[in-house]
């Protein structure tokens, strides 16, 4: 029951073939801004996993009584409320992490990946495929972050983690790190080349020809 | 119960948003106490890193911060001490300071310390605007009154990868050893796209690529905020003359 056939789509789907970053084009903004390094990437990828998990729990608990009409304004105030009560409870005990997530908070709540979820699935859902789902889109939009990030980071200081991978012998003799890909474009070339590989690979993800 | 009437959906609205109200006003006040020590604990912790400092494991930083910082003072701007004792630099706070429009008297907070090599180091705190939001930092001067010793940089919400930057050894490292005097007049320290040369005949660093304005709000906070120290380090290159 905890893993029926429904639950498993629930949680698997959004890693590949529903993917929020590469099939529903969700999130978008967050990725071209936090992708420099792997670091700031894996945070975000991690609060938006716990945000987008509860936001959507809560949210299917309260789904029978939300009027429609002001369905987005209730959708709001628990997504805001959720992030607020997480940077405070950051900021007292785990203050190291609060500080690294200081910009990362404001975006979570611009991040389109939880308004789509919580419109398009734990409306109508019960929580615990809620819950699935919201982990699931959270894993399938960090995943993408980590990969832009790894391209971005690499090409653009040479680093991994902060860690210098290309040697120094590489740029004795005449290679240099690629300023463009740390600016914010390059992201959404990254993204369009995954985009483009992953279409490659999922036929019925194509678009027909007319 | 219907659901779409408007009764049900104003009681609906208000009722939700009271209650998130008064959970997160709750969430304040529970946690204020705990943060505010953190946030103090924070602040120790930049000025001790301005100094080349850390607090060793199992030490909290309140103490290794009472033990390497000796003195706090306040200073006027023709440099003349004017108040002593623990606490009154900490107790500023820097994002009103910085706004009080009287520069000639005001009183500038500095931390006397003492450094791992035994020497007296002069703590100056500053505070600017970055590209997003504020950024603030410490820098400390050998007792020469002349070459930085360390510096630390913070930041409410610089862009990650970039301008966040400013937070990160790798920049701060560059200024120590610097010189913030050229001929016997005050010239701080300037932070220009790499390559190129100052225009204002201080030292200069190499900026952050991708982080123009975050490294011109260093430039420019640096500039603002440890002018009014000049009499006061010139001070301390005529004691160390002597």
């Amino acid at each position: 029951m905890l893993l029926s056939k429904k639950n498993k789509e629930a949680f698997f789907n959004p890693l590949s073939k529903d993917n929020p970053v590469l099939v529903q084009v969700l999130g978008i903004c967050s990725t071209l801004a936090v992708t420099v390094s792997l670091k700031p990437a894996i945070v975000m990828g991690i609060s938006v996993i716990a945000v987008l998990a509860f936001a959507n729990v809560i949210i299917s608990f309260m789904r029978k009584t939300i009027p429609p009409t002001i369905r987005i304004i209730v959708q709001l105030v628990v997504v805001a409320a959720l992030v607020i009560i997480v940077q405070q409870v950051l900021t007292a005990y785990s203050y190291d992490v609060s500080k690294q997530l200081s910009v990362f908070i404001g975006l979570i709540i611009t991040n389109c990946i939880l308004m789509g979820r919580l419109e398009a699935f734990a409306l109508n859902n019960r929580p615990w495929p809620a819950f699935l789902d919201g982990v699931g889109n959270g894993l399938g939009y960090a995943i993408i972050l980590v990969i832009v990030a790894f391209f971005r980071e690499l090409l653009g200081s040479g680093t991994l983690f902060d860690t210098q991978v290309i040697p120094q012998c590489f740029y004795d003799a005449g290679y240099s790190n690629n300023g463009l890909m740390i600016l914010p474009p390059m992201a959404l070339i990254v993204v369009a080349c995954i985009v483009w590989v992953h279409r490659a690979r999922n036929k019925d993800l194509q678009e027909e020809n007319n | 119960m219907n659901k779409n009437s408007n009764i049900y959906q104003i009681s609906y609205a208000s009722i939700l948003v009271i209650a998130v109200g008064a959970i997160l006003a709750l969430v304040y006040m529970a946690l204020k106490d705990r943060q505010d020590m953190n946030i103090a604990d924070d602040t120790r912790k930049q000025i001790l890193s301005s100094i080349r400092v850390q607090a060793p494991e199992g030490v909290t930083i309140e103490d290794t911060f009472n033990k390497y910082i000796t003195d706090e003072l306040r200073v006027d701007i023709q440099g003349n001490i004017t108040e002593k004792g623990k606490g009154v630099a900490f107790g500023v706070d820097m994002k009103n300071f910085v706004k009080e429009k009287d520069a000639t008297n005001k009183k500038y907070p500095v931390f006397v310390a003492k450094a791992n090599d035994g020497t007296v180091k002069y703590v100056f705190p500053m505070y600017g605007a970055g590209l997003w939001g504020p950024i603030w930092g410490y820098v400390s001067v050998n007792d020469d009154g002349k070459t930085i010793y360390g510096a630390n940089f913070s930041h409410q919400g610089e862009t990650p990868g970039l301008g966040a930057r400013i937070s990160e050894a790798d920049f701060q490292n560059k200024f120590q050893g610097k010189t913030l005097y050229n001929n016997n007049e005050f010239k701080s320290i300037e932070i220009v796209k790499k390559g190129q040369k100052g225009t204002t005949g201080g030292e200069c660093i190499d900026a952050i690529s991708g982080a123009t304005i975050t490294s011109r709000g260093v430039s420019s906070m640096m500039q603002d905020c440890l002018t009014p120290y000049d009499a006061f380090l010139k001070k301390l290159q005529s004691e160390t003359a002597k």
